[in-house]
């Protein structure tokens, strides 16, 4: 047995060695994924690791929030916005070779009618490998929107949905609507192990899946498949939790591109002759939740008080330390429909008082403030800016306490409503404007959605964004957002904070590396100097 | 020696049922559960929410949920991981030759340099080579190991470029499949050049980090033990008799002065397993501390629950391994019974 696992091991070892001269590039990851299957997974650092080997129907443009025709070539959107056609590119390859599989077959129809009935029909045969729970799935409305996914020839794909949706282009650019290959799930189910289904991905993807040890490394190979050869030859994730040990990787050159820098390194990492600090606004908003449904925030002039009592430059001078921007939208500049007319909020503490004395709030009213206990990319230190805002608050006569939970908890309560001031925010999943504008939605009867923990429900706000969502025309529903942003100001749906800055560091040697505004991470047209 | 050993053997089955108890309930004790940890800012509607609580069984009793857990080990089932949902065991398995790997170098180190240091300074008592290396071990035992390891990084990392940064490996130049898990060993069997030496580069920081606090004690206890076994009549009676020096302190005083050391050693191993959780972290070690890390944060009970359990079982083993050392070094101490 020990003979032939260390012949094994020669052989692995001859047969790689020719890869040591070819071109690699190291990217210093976070964490382990899930799994690799991105239908399940929510945490960036599991769609991280599945990115290389898939690809969706259509896909954003590197660095932009643009989708584009990906495995399908071109789609067609009726009239009725009811039916959308889609035309897959032909001669798409799967990966050969990855768990003893080759694949038979191009990409078809049915590989796209599988990809989204296993998260969609609970008799799928795999809708219930690996757990099963299809979080992005649910969360983007897919159940309610579609009626149906046919084919009417095996590059032809027809996808019937029961209201016009038109984010719903945006929503499969999203990982979750990553196809796999029907093909290798017949293969695995056959073999007795559907789980190695999301173990060792099978995709069409810029690189093919070679291995993955644990908490250590995934590593992947080029691929030249429909979108043509990578630049790189070796693909690297060297997995590496501590921040601060990244930096010293990347200096090392033991990696080339890092996430998630150390808000301390930043300074740093600027002077560093080796590495170079890019940065782009966030698709993010951090934002005060007033709670509408309790005195006094249930009155929009107290609300309107609260937004000129609290100064927000000192917040962006001091938590965000000029790594963000004042918001005035509750969408970011980069967004499309953001409207620059909007007058924000000044921050005025004399004019608040009057107010709050003027809507009967009595001086020294207890409040809360809840701020969360973990470090988000819209908050740098949500204790910090909820301590500010305390002092802010007693200048004007309120006496508010602080109060925080456990992350999930904290998320919990807030949705339940039981706060009256609390802190959080919103990172884009898809660069569609009713990404964000949903958070402030009520449902049919006026109550508001699980995502609006200001409880605040306006149903004319309502109306347009159901408006917005049927329409295809880019020019109505821009017009229809701005409407909509202006009535989320007048009635302080929330307190916009601010929306922050991502930085991300490479070493001088890559090129060709572009921020993604939805924090991923993709390396097809990367390249990096031996 | 047997009935020494089925009585001690007898004795950690409480020990077992307790830290499955305690264990079980300190995780639930903490706020949060599995499946609001990973929504995020997303949230959950209440319904689907009871929807995943039911598929995960987190809707059962907890004393169920305790049965369950104990009727699973009894059978050797250690769960499966709420987060991967592959078997805890074979996570454990895959990821413990890291950890072990580690500790057994960290402990190696101490013994190597701390028993030397502890007899140098007991030979030297009150000197300056005795109070230098006194400091030094007190030094060492306060040091934060975050702190240490982070600052070794950056001057012998990247301000030298003696040693890696972090990892197992330089992964860019060496790939091959792990077959015993120990880098050291897979490193030679790979047959790769320079993927040995490139392994034992990778081991010196993560290895001085972990056996710095070790060593400081085993220096400290060893010189200890020492001054106290040099005051014996019967070393006495070995100078007079006219051994050499260092046949006395080697021999007959070193010998019988281990005991207590030996003690420490196996205690230490605990320490260093739970130290092991802070170095593999910031060494990106893959071992088994990283890991039991991730699944706090991500609320993983089973991984928790398995792994907090097989690690106690390697600390009971230790112990128990110890207890049956001192018979061979004093053979005075009979377990015979």
């Amino acid at each position: 047995m020990k003979k032939t696992m260390f012949a094994a091991a020669l052989l692995a070892a001859t047969a790689l060695s020719g890869a040591a001269s070819a071109k690699s590039l190291a990217y210093c990851s976070e964490g382990s994924p899930e799994n690799f299957s991105p239908s399940m997974n929510t945490t960036g650092t599991s769609l991280d690791a599945a990115r290389p080997v898939y690809n969706k129907l259509v896909q954003f443009e590197p660095g932009s929030t643009t989708p584009k025709p990906a495995l399908a070539e071109s789609f067609t959107i009726s009239e009725d916005g009811l039916t959308i056609t889609f035309k897959l590119r032909a001669g798409v390859k799967f990966h050969s070779g990855v768990n003893g599989f080759t694949p038979s077959r191009d990409l078809t129809a049915d590989d796209v009618i599988w990809s989204f009935e296993r998260q969609w029909k609970a008799d799928h045969p795999y809708a219930k490998v690996s757990g099963g729970a299809y979080d992005y799935f649910n969360d983007m409305g897919m159940p309610d929107s579609l009626d149906s996914i046919t084919k009417t020839d095996d590059l032809t794909v027809v996808m019937k949905l029961k209201a016009p949706n038109a984010p719903i282009i945006a929503n499969l650019a999203m990982d979750f609507a990553t196809i796999h290959s029907a093909e290798y799930a017949k293969f695995l189910m056959d073999k007795g192990t559907p789980e190695q289904f999301d173990q060792m991905p099978v995709g069409t993807g810029s690189f093919q899946f070679v291995d993955y040890q644990k908490d250590a490394v995934i590593r992947y190979k080029a691929f030249e498949g429909w979108a043509g050869k990578p630049k790189v030859d070796d693909l690297i994730y060297a997995i590496t939790p501590d921040p601060t040990a990244r930096y010293a990787k990347l200096k090392a050159n033991e990696c080339q591109v890092m996430i998630a820098p150390n808000p301390a390194d930043l300074e740093a990492m600027g002077k560093d002759p080796d590495v170079n600090l890019m940065s782009q606004a966030g698709l993010n908003i951090g934002y005060l939740s007033m709670n509408a449904q309790k005195p006094p925030f249930d009155k929009p002039e107290v609300r309107q008080a609260i937004a000129m009592a609290i100064d927000r430059d000192a917040i962006l001078k001091e938590v965000y330390q000029g790594a963000g921007q004042k918001a005035k939208n509750p969408i970011p500049p980069t967004m499309w429909s953001y409207d620059e007319a909007t007058v924000d909020y000044e921050y005025n503490p004399e004019k608040a008082k009057e107010i709050l004395k003027a809507a009967g709030v009595a001086e020294g009213l207890a409040t809360d403030i809840w701020w969360m206990p973990v470090q988000r990319p819209y908050n740098p230190n949500a204790k910090r800016i909820a301590e500010m805002m305390q002092s802010d608050l007693a200048k004007v006569g309120l006496t508010a306490t602080l109060v925080s939970f456990e992350w999930g908890e904290y998320r919990k309560r807030l949705q339940a409503g039981e706060h009256q001031l609390g802190l959080l925010g919103w990172t884009g999943d898809n660069g569609d404007p009713d990404n964000f504008f949903f958070l402030a939605g009520c449902d049919k009867d006026g109550k508001p959605a699980g995502q609006n923990i200001s409880k605040w429900c306006d149903p004319k706000f309502n109306e347009l964004m159901l408006k917005a969502r049927s329409s295809t025309d880019m020019a109505e529903r821009t017009k229809i957002y701005q409407e909509m942003q202006k009535l989320h100001h007048d009635g302080v749906a929330w307190l916009n904070i601010a929306h922050s800055t991502v930085f991300e560091p490479t070493r001088k040697s890559v090129s060709g590396y572009k921020i993604s505004p939805f924090g991923a991470h993709e390396f097809q047209n990367v390249d990096v100097a031996e | 020696m047997f009935r020494f050993l089925l009585k001690r053997l007898a004795l950690t089955l409480p020990t077992f049922l307790a830290l499955m108890l305690v264990t079980f309930l300190m995780i639930r004790l903490v706020p949060g559960d599995p499946i609001e940890v990973r929504r995020g800012e997303r949230g959950i509607t209440p319904e689907r929410l009871e929807q995943l609580r039911h598929e995960m069984g987190l809707d059962q009793p907890v004393l169920k949920q305790f049965l369950d857990y104990v009727w699973g080990i009894l059978n050797g089932d250690f769960g499966v991981s709420i987060v991967s949902r592959t078997p805890i065991l074979d996570e454990f398995i895959k990821l413990f030759p890291a950890t072990l790997e580690l500790t057994i170098c960290a402990m190696t180190f101490a013994i190597a340099l701390g028993i030397p240091a502890g007899v140098y300074a007991a030979t030297r008592r009150g000197g300056v080579a005795d109070q230098t290396l006194m400091g030094l071990a007190l030094t060492g035992y306060s040091m934060p190991i975050f702190w240490w390891g982070l600052l070794l990084i950056l001057v012998m990392s990247n301000t030298l470029g003696l040693t890696p940064v972090s990892g197992r490996i330089d992964l860019i130049k060496y790939y091959f499949q792990p077959v015993t898990g120990f880098m050291l060993i897979d490193s030679v069997l790979s047959g790769q050049k320079g993927a040995f030496l490139d392994a034992v580069r990778h081991l010196i920081l993560p290895m001085i980090v972990l056996g710095t606090v070790p060593l400081a004690v085993i220096a400290r206890m060893t010189r200890s033990s020492m001054l106290e076994i040099l005051g014996e009549d019967y070393v006495r009676t070995a100078r007079a008799k006219g051994l050499s020096a260092a046949r006395v302190v080697g021999v007959h005083a070193l010998r019988n002065a281990l005991i207590p050391v030996v003690t420490v050693i196996g205690l230490q191993t605990g320490t260093l397993l739970a130290g092991a959780v802070l170095t593999e972290t910031i060494f990106s070690w893959p071992g088994v501390g990283k890991w039991l890390i991730e699944s706090i944060g991500r609320r993983d009970y089973p991984a928790l629950q398995g792994g907090i359990m097989l690690i106690s079982t390697m600390v009971i083993l230790v112990n128990l391994a110890v207890d049956l050392l001192y018979g061979l070094i004093n053979p005075r101490i009979c377990h015979g019974g």
